[in-house]
């Protein structure tokens, strides 16, 4: 087991800078989820961590120890790729076993090994066919039982899931929490997917155009957002935006509402956060919006609209079924509390 | 049961077919069948009149020692060529894919030797190894070797099959390096993260998933042994000394233009040409079965 500390971390091709100064303590044990957009640098930052890119420049340190010039062998890491990458002409066994060959264990002790992580993953009937004779959910475990019999200290993951289906996918996701759980292996996990990211890490980091928006929990993102990115990338619907100007606890709309807010003592141009779910129906609240399209789910109702009088978007989630045609107005409010402000120019939060 | 579809009948796809058909009437199924006809046959010395005489070339030819010692030559000439070549290729085809920069040019490097007809790739090794101008045999003297393939059948020998496999190394390549690049990189690198070197890595995980292009290559390459080397034998040495680089297509050649047996070379054709027919057919077998993992 082991800590993993990235240190002023830059990845550059060529001149093109793609990963910007990332820094990050990983504890021992935990299970941290990097989340961002594709194309933000998740798999070149873990890959950097593999041993499968170089550096450009800063540290990476697994178990204290700076591992910057070590091949990805002498990482003592595991990886699960996005597309298995199981070797297609070796059984599954032989599969699992590969890397243990090649560190002289004992026939014996490969067997012993192989064999308890293909009951924990429960492949055993599988052990003796190729991976072309296996179907995708079948070659994820195999690909996650190859890293388990390595014992390894950390283990990696690059989008292990998005080639499956979605419910094998819900499925497969409780089962690497509780396998990680049940292991302790400190563990790094590549998505784009912010509900897989939100149900599976200890701590999110949000990347964005290589730099590292946030790292905390998944409820410090989804409570206090560090910046209008991840403000609207966390949570689903998406957070809506208004732009307002804010003084001294009271925000006003563009459409001259007024929305009270826990931030005091702060006057001028800001963009105001209220989330879909926060919005209350009220007959008496502030918000109101003309509400063009409802969408039943079930469990809640989306009504989706715009600010009445202006034409921001905004989207409102109310539970249970809310009969609602289209052109109709609905008025909202919302727990100060619950109100986020952002810096209009640097889209920082601002301080509550 | 199946229900047959029944196409309303057209000429039009009989029109299609109609060049290709054409094309292997013309240029193989007549002369195949000329050759076929031939190998019955035996002329008199005069060339005036022929005699069918059924198997006697064949019989001739199965009691002929000549012709057995250039069957065993052909053998080692092909096999050594298609290792030699593919072996070489597949080098490269290694490095080459570890290349990032001047990838492409280094690519056309490589591929330009295919480009070279077979005589003239020929006439390159012999100025190259002229016993008394040529700049490798000047190298060969200081290392106290003295060369002259004129003389020397194994040397004749030698410098025939390292003709005919450097020509064959361009296509190989491209072929090998195709086959690496198909392989998924992830693969590569799970293997590196599994702690494989690059040595383990390319006999255990490489070399196993290009297998169908090794096979494929064989086949392709004892084929061009036996046939295509032709213009490159007949540049290089004319399957000399004596006899010593004289391969059965060399033969063929020598014995019914040279040697004018029409008869016997006929024979020698068709046995060729059944040789090439069971090589095709091993390879559709091996290409269907062994080579799906
Ligand atoms: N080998 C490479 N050469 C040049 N640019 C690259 C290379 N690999 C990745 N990039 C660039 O780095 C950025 C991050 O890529 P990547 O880490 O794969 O993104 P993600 O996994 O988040 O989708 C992308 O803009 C991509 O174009
Ligand atoms: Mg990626």
């Amino acid at each position: 087991m082991a800590d993993i500390k990235l240190t002023d971390l830059t990845k550059s091709y060529g001149p093109t800078e793609v990963l910007h100064h990332i820094e990050g303590d990983i504890n021992d044990g935990e299970f941290i989820v990097i989340v961002g957009p594709s194309g933000c640098g998740k798999s070149t930052l873990l890959r950097m961590v593999a041993g499968l890119e170089t550096v450009s420049s800063g540290e990476i340190q697994i178990g204290g120890k700076r591992v910057n010039e070590l091949e990805p062998s002498a990482r003592d890491i595991a990886m699960v790729f996005q597309n298995y990458a199981l070797y297609p002409h070796m059984s599954v066994r032989e599969n699992m076993a590969y890397g243990l060959k090649i560190r002289k264990l004992s026939k014996a002790e490969i067997n012993r090994r192989v064999e308890e992580a293909a009951d924990i993953l429960e492949i055993r009937e599988y052990l003796d066919r190729k991976p072309r004779q296996l179907s995708g959910g079948q070659r994820q475990r195999v690909a996650m039982g190859r890293a388990i019999v390595r014992d390894p200290q950390v283990f990696l993951f690059d989008e292990p899931l998005s080639n499956l289906d979605a419910k094998l996918r819900v499925q497969m996701r409780l089962e690497i929490r509780k396998l990680q759980q049940r292991l302790g292996v400190t563990s790094i996990y590549v998505t784009h997917d912010q509900v897989e990211a939100m149900t599976l890490g200890d701590r999110l980091m949000v990347l964005n155009g290589g730099y590292v928006e946030q790292f905390g929990t998944p409820i410090e993102l989804y409570d206090r957002p560090a910046s209008v990115f991840v403000a609207g990338f966390i949570g689903s619907p998406a957070m809506n935006f208004v732009p307002a100007t804010s003084d001294n606890g009271v925000a006003t709309l563009p459409n001259d509402a007024q929305v009270s807010t826990s931030l005091g003592g702060h006057s001028g141009s800001v963009l105001i956060g209220l989330r879909p779910e926060h919005l209350i129906p009220d007959d008496a609240g502030a918000i109101s919006i003309d509400v063009e399209m409802v969408e039943q789910l079930g469990a809640n109702t989306l009504l989706h609209g715009t600010l009445s009088g202006t034409d921001h978007a905004m989207v409102a989630s109310v539970a249970g079924h809310v009969t609602a045609d289209g052109d109709s107005q609905h008025r909202f409010r919302i727990a100060p509390d619950l109100v986020h402000l952002f810096d209009l120019q640097t889209e920082k939060r601002l301080a509550i | 049961m199946l229900k047959r579809v029944h196409f309303p009948s057209s000429p039009l796809p009989y029109l299609l077919v109609a060049p290709q058909l054409a094309i292997t009437l013309i240029f193989f199924i007549w002369p195949a069948s000329q050759a076929m006809y031939q190998s019955f046959l035996i002329e008199d010395a005069f060339g005036l009149g022929s005699e069918f005489v059924w198997f006697e070339n064949f019989q001739v030819l199965w009691e002929d020692s000549h012709y057995h010692a250039a069957f065993w030559r052909t053998a080692v000439f092909s096999v050594l060529v298609a290792a030699l070549s593919m072996g070489f290729a597949l080098i490269l085809a290694g490095f080459a894919q570890r290349v990032v920069r001047g990838a492409m040019f280094y690519r056309t490097l490589l591929i330009w030797p295919y480009a070279i007809a077979p005589v003239l790739a020929g006439a390159l090794w012999v100025f190259m190894f002229n016993p008394t101008l040529g700049i490798l045999t000047y190298f060969l003297k200081h290392l106290g070797i003295t060369w002259n393939h004129y003389l020397n059948g194994g040397q004749a020998m030698t410098l025939v099959i390292l003709a005919a496999a450097w020509k064959q190394v361009a296509y190989n390549f491209l072929f090998y390096l195709a086959a690496m690049q198909s392989i998924p990189n992830s693969v590569i690198e799970a293997a590196a993260i599994d702690g494989a070197g690059p040595g383990r890595r390319f006999w255990t995980i490489i070399f196993p998933l290009i297998s169908p292009t090794t096979f494929f290559l064989l086949v392709i390459n004892m084929v061009y042994a036996f046939f295509e080397t032709f213009g490159i034998i007949h540049a290089v040495t004319q399957g000399g000394p004596g006899s010593s680089t004289t391969i059965l297509v060399y033969k063929v050649f020598n014995d019914g233009f040279v040697g004018l047996d029409l008869g016997g070379s006929a024979a020698q054709s068709v046995i060729l040409m059944v040789l090439v027919i069971a090589m095709t057919v091993v390879q559709f077998r091996y290409v269907e079965r062994k080579v799906e993992y």
